[in-house]
């Protein structure tokens, strides 16, 4: 055994114990999104609403964690209620955005991209607007919001991780939000694959008249779909500001990782539990050109940031020229349903 | 036994037809209703006076002569996009990409602007930004029609992942030729030679843009209309199997549709950088991309309707940008404002497309 190579193993292994754990940072808020995106467009929703959606989740959070702490003046907070008041009112931001996105494209059969689109605009306006209100509420000069007490109780991991050195790290470093997507994910990829209800779910989103015909309730699952994805999607905000921000929140930094959830929907096939790896990937490539040796080149840095939409566009083209059943877009995906249509 | 029916208070059913009149007093009072409740929510959010505040959106939008100007060439701009997209849209093929095809004509136009500013003449100058534009857009429309066409490959995901390889592209270029180095920006292309500038009409820098966009406008209109190349567009979007049968071969259809958008899409770009900008940024675009997919539907694909739809979107944002100056608001407001009146207008579609109707009660007779 050289000690060159073995210099090169121990310093790619510190590499990846380093690398690893912000990647599945980075992916996790990408697979909240790309979950609740692949339920509702199982039912045959195109939701291009979700970057809104994550926003509002998260701008819903700060806000319940906001009010909370400012409450407390200074006294000890409940450790439960600083977890339930933010995580609630997340759930409720993005559920009333889903209800919006299903009320337009179900009950009024609007075209799906144009409700989509409007409630992206709406959403990421929301987002915007209340943080630059409370920043103006916190009077600093800094624009943005600490809510370091709440992010602090987010971020609380198993107390045992840190003494199980590299393993603790890599797995079990991470807030309860991120555990809870991922047991989600794998929850909706086996409803979806396994279960009565998710049959019920994908021959609505497949053929919603023949579903229609068995005697399946289509508005009522296309709403259930929409709702549930919304919320998980919200979650994914939630987790991007309470636990990767450190809970700070600052207008536009959620970025264009709604778009790329959405993506992610592509990239995996329609199935979450692909997702769970698929996400730490694109969190990973997300992240990959603050690790790649650029040299003083930052221009390459630019072209890095383009390869998880690249690889996103190759899986696109390539499931649609294999034509394999299983990997393609729920047939209906995007159409309205109207019984009395022929 | 007991036979219960169910009967519901009302059904729901499509109409045939509906009097433009009568689709028009339902758009009329949806956005009425919008501005209402966009000013209650003004309220409970701001707690101003909503009065005060459309007072403010009618002065950002019009109070002089420079905003007026601004408002013109911004509908402009959004009209050129929307009339860009509509072909594809009547083809029923969701281009969602126009951020990305308007953004690689601009960036086209900003290179050719750089590279070639002091070597040809500004008039050869700006014919070749032109072609460059063009060309650019028409590719980046291009690429996903050649995948619909031969594999049927979904376009609405396709056109947008485009736009954010649009985006890293012109990035990429950004750092290339930032000035001075290090800046991460561009700045104001050939400030002193202003070569590849629109030169201004009667004095006025946006003139030329506003006018290039109303000829587009119209040709878009007959184009459509009276062209054996909008007939086939139609019935294409109608449907694919009769234009087949009748002999349209649907791919050359798609592919050549495509191309005219986006080469439209570039002019856009064209029009920000050489007309309006002077330069390049990432955020170029802004999202217009995306609102003009939402101008286009509102107007139900006609070029015309598409004036009115814009003026209404750009009208919105800028005065509700105005609001947020004029009451310390944050910009994002006018996203809000845009978004709730967005709604109130795609949910009144349902009451021209549908009409309710109210089941009578019948009294119970038999047992």
């Amino acid at each position: 055994m050289s000690g060159g190579l073995g210099g090169f193993f121990a310093a790619f292994f510190t590499f990846i114990v380093s690398f690893f754990p912000r990647a599945v940072m980075q992916g996790i808020p990408l697979l909240a999104g790309s979950t609740g995106e692949t339920i509702t467009e199982k039912s045959g929703h195109l939701n291009l609403g979700i970057p809104g959606i994550m926003y509002v989740g998260g701008i819903s959070g700060v806000i319940g964690a906001f009010f909370y702490e400012n409450s407390l003046h200074g006294a000890e907070p409940n450790n439960f209620l600083i977890l339930f008041i933010p995580f609630m009112a997340c759930l409720l931001g993005s559920l009333l955005m889903g209800l919006i996105y299903s009320l337009l494209t179900v009950t009024f059969r609007a075209n799906q991209n144009v409700a989509g689109l409007a409630l992206t605009t709406f959403g990421v306006g929301f987002g915007n607007f209340f943080g630059g209100s409370l920043i103006k509420l916190v009077d600093t000069e800094i624009p943005s919001i600490a809510l370091s007490l709440t992010s602090s109780h987010f971020r609380q991991s198993l107390p045992f991780a840190e003494k199980l050195g590299w393993f603790g790290k890599m797995f079990l470093s991470y807030g309860f939000v991120a555990y809870l997507v991922i047991v989600l994910a794998f929850t909706a990829a086996f409803v979806i694959k396994r279960t009565r209800v998710g049959l019920n779910l994908r021959a609505v989103g497949e053929n919603p008249a023949t579903a229609d015909a068995a005697g399946i309730n289509v508005n009522c699952y296309k709403y259930i779909a929409t709702a549930l994805g919304s919320m998980i999607a919200g979650l994914g905000g939630l987790y991007y500001v309470m636990d990767y921000a450190n809970g700070v929140w600052s207008n536009d930094a959620f970025g264009d990782r709604g778009w790329l959830a959405i993506a992610l929907v592509i990239f995996t096939v329609w199935k979450p539990n692909v997702s769970v790896f698929a996400s730490i990937l694109f969190g990973g490539l997300y992240i990959l050109n603050n690790y790649l040796p650029t040299g003083t080149n930052l221009a390459i840095k630019e072209l890095y940031n383009m390869i998880p939409y690249v690889v996103t566009l190759i899986v696109l083209i390539i499931s649609s020229m294999k034509k394999k059943r299983e990997n393609q877009p729920p047939q209906s995906l995007g159409l309205p349903y109207f019984r009395e249509d022929r | 036994m007991k036979n219960k029916q169910h009967m519901p208070l009302f059904h729901v059913a499509k109409r045939a037809s509906i009097k433009w009149y009568y689709a028009f007093l339902i758009r009329a009072a949806a956005i009425l209703l919008a501005l209402v409740a966009a000013g209650i929510i003004t309220t409970v959010l701001t707690g101003l006076n909503p009065f005060k505040v459309f007072g403010a959106l009618f002065t950002g939008a019009f109070g002089s002569k420079r905003k007026l100007w601004v408002l013109l060439r911004d509908i402009a701009v959004m009209l050129c996009i929307a009339i860009a997209l509509t072909p594809a849209y009547k083809m029923r093929f969701w281009n969602i990409g126009g951020e990305g095809q308007v953004l690689i004509g601009a960036l086209a136009a900003a290179l050719t602007m750089i590279l070639l500013g002091n070597v040809v003449p500004h008039a050869v100058l700006i014919l070749i930004m032109t072609a460059a534009s063009v060309l650019a857009g028409a590719v980046w429309g291009v690429i996903p029609a050649l995948f619909k066409a031969k594999w049927n490959t979904n376009e609405t995901l396709f056109t947008l992942m485009m736009n954010y390889v649009a985006t890293q592209i012109t990035a990429f270029f950004i750092i290339i030729f930032e000035v001075p180095k290090g800046a991460g920006q561009i700045g104001i292309i050939n400030q002193s030679t202003n070569a590849g500038w629109f030169p201004a009409l009667f004095g006025n820098q946006y003139l030329l843009t506003i006018l290039i966009v109303l000829i587009l406008t119209v040709m878009i209109f007959f184009y459509l209309k009276y062209s054996k190349h909008g007939y086939e567009i139609s019935v294409v979007g109608e449907s694919e199997r009769t234009a087949r049968y009748i002999g349209i071969k649907v791919e050359r259809v798609i592919i050549r549709t495509m191309a005219l958008s986006g080469a439209i899409c570039g002019i856009a770009g064209l029009l920000l950088v050489g007309g309006i900008n002077h330069t390049i940024t990432t955020s170029l675009v802004g999202g217009r991309g995306f609102t003009a997919v939402m101008v286009a539907w509102l107007a139900k694909f006609n070029p015309f309707t598409m004036i009115a739809t814009s003026f209404l979107i750009v009208f919105m944002q800028n005065g509700a940008g105005e609001i947020s100056t004029a009451f310390g608001l944050n910009k994002a407001f006018s996203d809000i404002i845009t978004g709730i009146i967005l709604f109130f207008i795609i949910a009144c579609e349902f009451f021209i497309n549908y009409r309710i109707v109210w089941n009578r009660r019948e009294r119970k007779e038999e047992m």
